[in-house]
């Protein structure tokens, strides 16, 4: 089939981008979104012109690199599938496909749909973690997890990182992103210890880059590629009223070990 | 722990040190203990205890699990450990930046050449000593089930700055992936191996059936793993199914677009146990098959197919997992160590684990024990010398404007090793691909079309480096799998195998690790051996039966 893109072209986070039409001829529906794009960059390539960047790795559904906006909507037109893992025959012969990068201020574009999502890194690193020092850790049965709770922790923790649920948000919220990472780990006893500071250090993390809030607009949860529940949503502002009541701000322990 | 470190040295078909293997048996609980103090969320037991599975080439139930997806959730529980060590001042983080040299001061492992891969900017890191944990090399072959940026850049640069590179003919073909649909692909991916615990493996008995799977009766298919391997059955080993898998193909009875592909049924285990049990345990592999294949796996059997998926050889290191360049360690799938020919089901991530967490921490202080911290610099010419080359073949490859991409080179060179140096080696095409490789890499050299500048974010530029590493390294792998005139493992030897057609080693002759050593650019390698001995298992023949 013959299709339209309708690409975002940005040279770095300092210059203006632009849409620039590119013709793509001969797509086998068989072919991943990814690989089509492949396909049009050998061509741009050997025609003498720029390729289009654009972030992947795994293909397969579970890194979170991959991830750009299909005619307006986060990794397109497919519920809960990667743009590496959505295919081209669910789009038409002859359709205009418009591919832009996932848009939020915390998400600053390196070139055309490549973004920079190192905030979530930092996130993470302020407290989406449990401290257990290598070396140190008792016997893995040693405290009984309920099939409930780790079923529902393992719910949470399919969250890849990919940043589509921001790039949905009117409001370019983190907040399906941390309050997978806030449930995760404070359903299992073993985050228990730390549950109030992480929600804290986490939040605050959050708001220092620029993320915005959540006001219910759940747009998050209709694109995100793993399906995560809004639910942990409301998990998290439960845990950050409780962690004002029942604890102190700190920051999260961070001793080397 | 004694099963599983025999079902490891006789996995690995009796080609892996035992001492290492013991080893890793030895830590293998504790990783699990680790991983669950980091908040691995594993399948739990309604009485709250971990839950395990039987994987393949295993007949227990031994495996943790985190559905189907326990790799992934192992990496999350590392990255977490170690954003809180970032956070904490002790790691410091270079994301997108890529190793293109390792740096050899006295004979000593001194530092790196990176590239920052968003600004072009290539620099120089010193270091006490260096560590090496970068993955290995499927994707010579182009189609794998690798993450599409793995590459064998960091190692085989290693190798040619000394490091012996062990084993480079013994690669893991995995037997269920979804088969190729056409030229296009890019890469393939990989159902997990859990899905043998439940699917049965089958083909039509008669070749060419075009009939779709339903209308095939019982009687008219071939359950040919169950049939050849009465007491594994689908859970024989991934080499062992690879290989049968290709050998019903081979006679025709392959199904699906091609005649590629193997149907993988679920049915029995849907009607025993009922269709809510198989979506607990697999449900986003099946929807995940159902989204790249429009086929519905509740309905329709699937269809796999064999593909690239680990390498157990690369760099060779000693017991403390250095290699032969002083100072230089390798971890994980990049070294050699642990999985002799061919590797079991769940034991990557082991290793990987292992070899980070509880291994390295003691086996490095060693050699930091017997030089003075902190000594290195990037003031040394070595530094200045390695940089210079670096940045020369960056502009070499850009100044050529031919017509071809490096990645339609990356295409054929796979293509070239995936009949010639694949499921089944044969002298007579294992010549063949040692003579066109250095052509191809020539017409590389010359055709090659790369757009953009050095020092700027260029995704070409990244990929054909690493593609002109590939075209270098795929010649050290044939030429390793040449030498080695016997069956074992992943590695299979047509001239070598028994009268129904299974692998056959030769204890007397090739019980070794094959250690290359580089001599320079043109020359021939050198073929060391380090004789493997047992003391504690018997070398048999792997029999599945």
């Amino acid at each position: 089939m013959n299709l339209v893109l309708m690409v975002w072209r940005q040279e770095n986070a300092r210059t203006v981008g632009h849409m620039q039409r590119i013709e793509a001829k001969d797509i086998s529906p068989d072919m991943s979104f990814l690989e089509m794009l492949d396909v049009v960059n050998q061509r741009l390539t050997v025609a003498g012109q720029s390729p289009i960047t654009f972030d992947h790795d795994c293909r397969e559904g579970i890194c979170g690199s991959c991830g750009v906006v299909i005619n307006g909507v986060p990794h397109g037109p497919q519920p809960g599938t990667t743009t590496c893992q959505l295919h081209m025959r669910h789009f038409r012969d002859g359709q205009v496909v418009v591919i832009e990068p996932f848009r939020a201020r915390a998400f600053p574009v390196i070139r055309d749909l490549m973004i920079d999502r190192s905030a979530f890194d930092r996130v993470i690193a302020a407290g989406g973690f449990i401290t257990s020092p290598t070396g140190s850790a008792p016997d893995g049965n040693a405290m009984l997890v309920s099939k409930g709770a780790a079923d529902a922790a393992m719910d949470a923790a399919a969250c890849i990182g990919c940043g589509a649920c921001v790039a949905a948000c009117p409001n370019a919220s983190a907040m399906l992103f941390v309050g997978a990472k806030v449930s995760h780990l404070g359903l299992l006893p073993q985050g228990r210890p730390e549950r109030w500071s992480r929600v804290h250090a986490m939040v605050a993390a959050m708001d220092a880059e620029g993320f915005g809030g959540c006001t219910n607009y759940l747009e998050c949860t209709a694109v995100c590629p793993k399906n995560v529940s809004p639910d942990f949503i409301g998990r998290l502002n439960r845990d950050l009223i409780g962690a004002v009541f029942l604890a102190r701000p700190r920051v999260a322990s961070t001793e080397a070990g | 722990m004694q099963r599983l470190f025999y079902d490891t040295i006789k996995g690995g078909d009796f080609r892996a040190r035992e001492h290492n293997v013991y080893r890793l048996a030895e830590i293998s609980n504790q990783i699990i203990d680790q991983c669950v103090a980091q908040g691995v969320p594993f399948a739990r037991e309604y009485g709250g205890q971990l839950a395990n599975r039987s994987f393949g080439g295993a007949q227990v139930s031994r495996t943790f699990y985190a559905r189907g997806q326990t790799g992934q959730q192992l990496l999350l529980g590392s990255y977490q450990a170690l954003s809180r060590q970032i956070a904490a001042g002790q790691v410091k983080m270079f994301p997108r930046t890529e190793m293109l040299d390792l740096v050899v001061v006295d004979g000593r492992a001194c530092g790196i050449v990176t590239r920052d891969l968003v600004s072009g900017a290539i620099e120089s890191h010193a270091a006490d000593a260096v560590i090496l944990a970068t993955g290995g090399y499927s994707n010579v072959f182009y189609l794998s089930t690798n993450a599409k940026g793995c590459n064998v850049t960091a190692t085989w640069r290693a190798h040619k700055r000394g490091a012996g590179f062990a084993n480079p003919c013994f690669t893991q073909i995995h037997p269920t992936c979804i088969p190729v649909t056409g030229d296009h692909q890019s890469k393939l991916t990989l159902m997990s191996e859990s899905l043998r615990n439940d699917g049965r493996v089958w083909v039509p008995l008669r070749p060419s059936d075009q009939r779709p799977p339903a209308q095939i009766p019982e009687a008219e298919r071939d359950y040919y793993l169950e049939r050849r391997y009465p007491s594994f059955g689908n859970l024989v080993p991934r080499d062992v199914a690879s290989r049968a898998a290709k050998a019903v193909c081979d006679e025709n009875r392959g199904v699906g677009p091609g005649g590629r592909g193997v149907f993988l049924d679920f049915s029995d285990a849907i009607s025993r146990q009922g269709e809510a049990v198989v979506r607990e345990r697999y449900g986003n592999l099946f929807d995940m098959y159902e989204r790249i294949t429009a086929e519905n796996p509740y309905k329709v059997p699937m269809r796999i197919y064999p593909a690239v998926h680990y390498t157990m050889g690369g760099l060779w290191v000693d017991y403390n997992l250095m290699t032969t360049v002083p100072g230089l360690f390798v971890l994980g799938e990049a070294n050699f160590s642990d999985h002799g020919a061919n590797r079991l089901g769940a034991s990557a991530l082991m290793q990987g684990l292992a070899d980070g967490y509880f291994i390295i921490p003691y086996a490095i202080g060693g050699y930091l024990a017997g030089s003075k911290a902190g000594t290195a610099s990037t003031d040394k010419p070595e530094f200045g010398a390695a940089k210079a080359q670096v940045k020369e073949r960056a502009n070499r490859l850009l100044a050529r404007k031919g017509k071809r991409t490096a990645m339609s080179f990356h295409r054929e060179l796979g293509k070239l090793l995936w009949e010639n140096c694949g499921m089944a080696r044969t002298a007579a095409g294992l010549q063949q691909a040692l003579s066109r490789i250095p052509e191809l890499r020539e017409q590389f050299w010359r055709e090659v079309m790369v757009p953009g500048g050095p020092e700027e974010l260029n995704q070409s530029l990244e990929s054909a480096g690493r593609v002109g590493d590939f075209l270098e390294f795929s010649e050290l792998l044939c030429r390793d799998a040449l030498a080695r005139e016997e069956s074992c493992g992943g590695h299979f030897r047509q001239e070598y195998q028994t009268p129904d057609g299974e692998a056959r080693r030769d204890d007397a002759r090739f019980a070794h690790v094959a250690v290359w050593e580089h001599r320079g650019d043109g020359q021939e390698p050198l073929r060391h051996t380090e004789p493997l001995s047992f003391a504690n298992v018997h070398l048999a023949q792997r029999s599945y039966k």
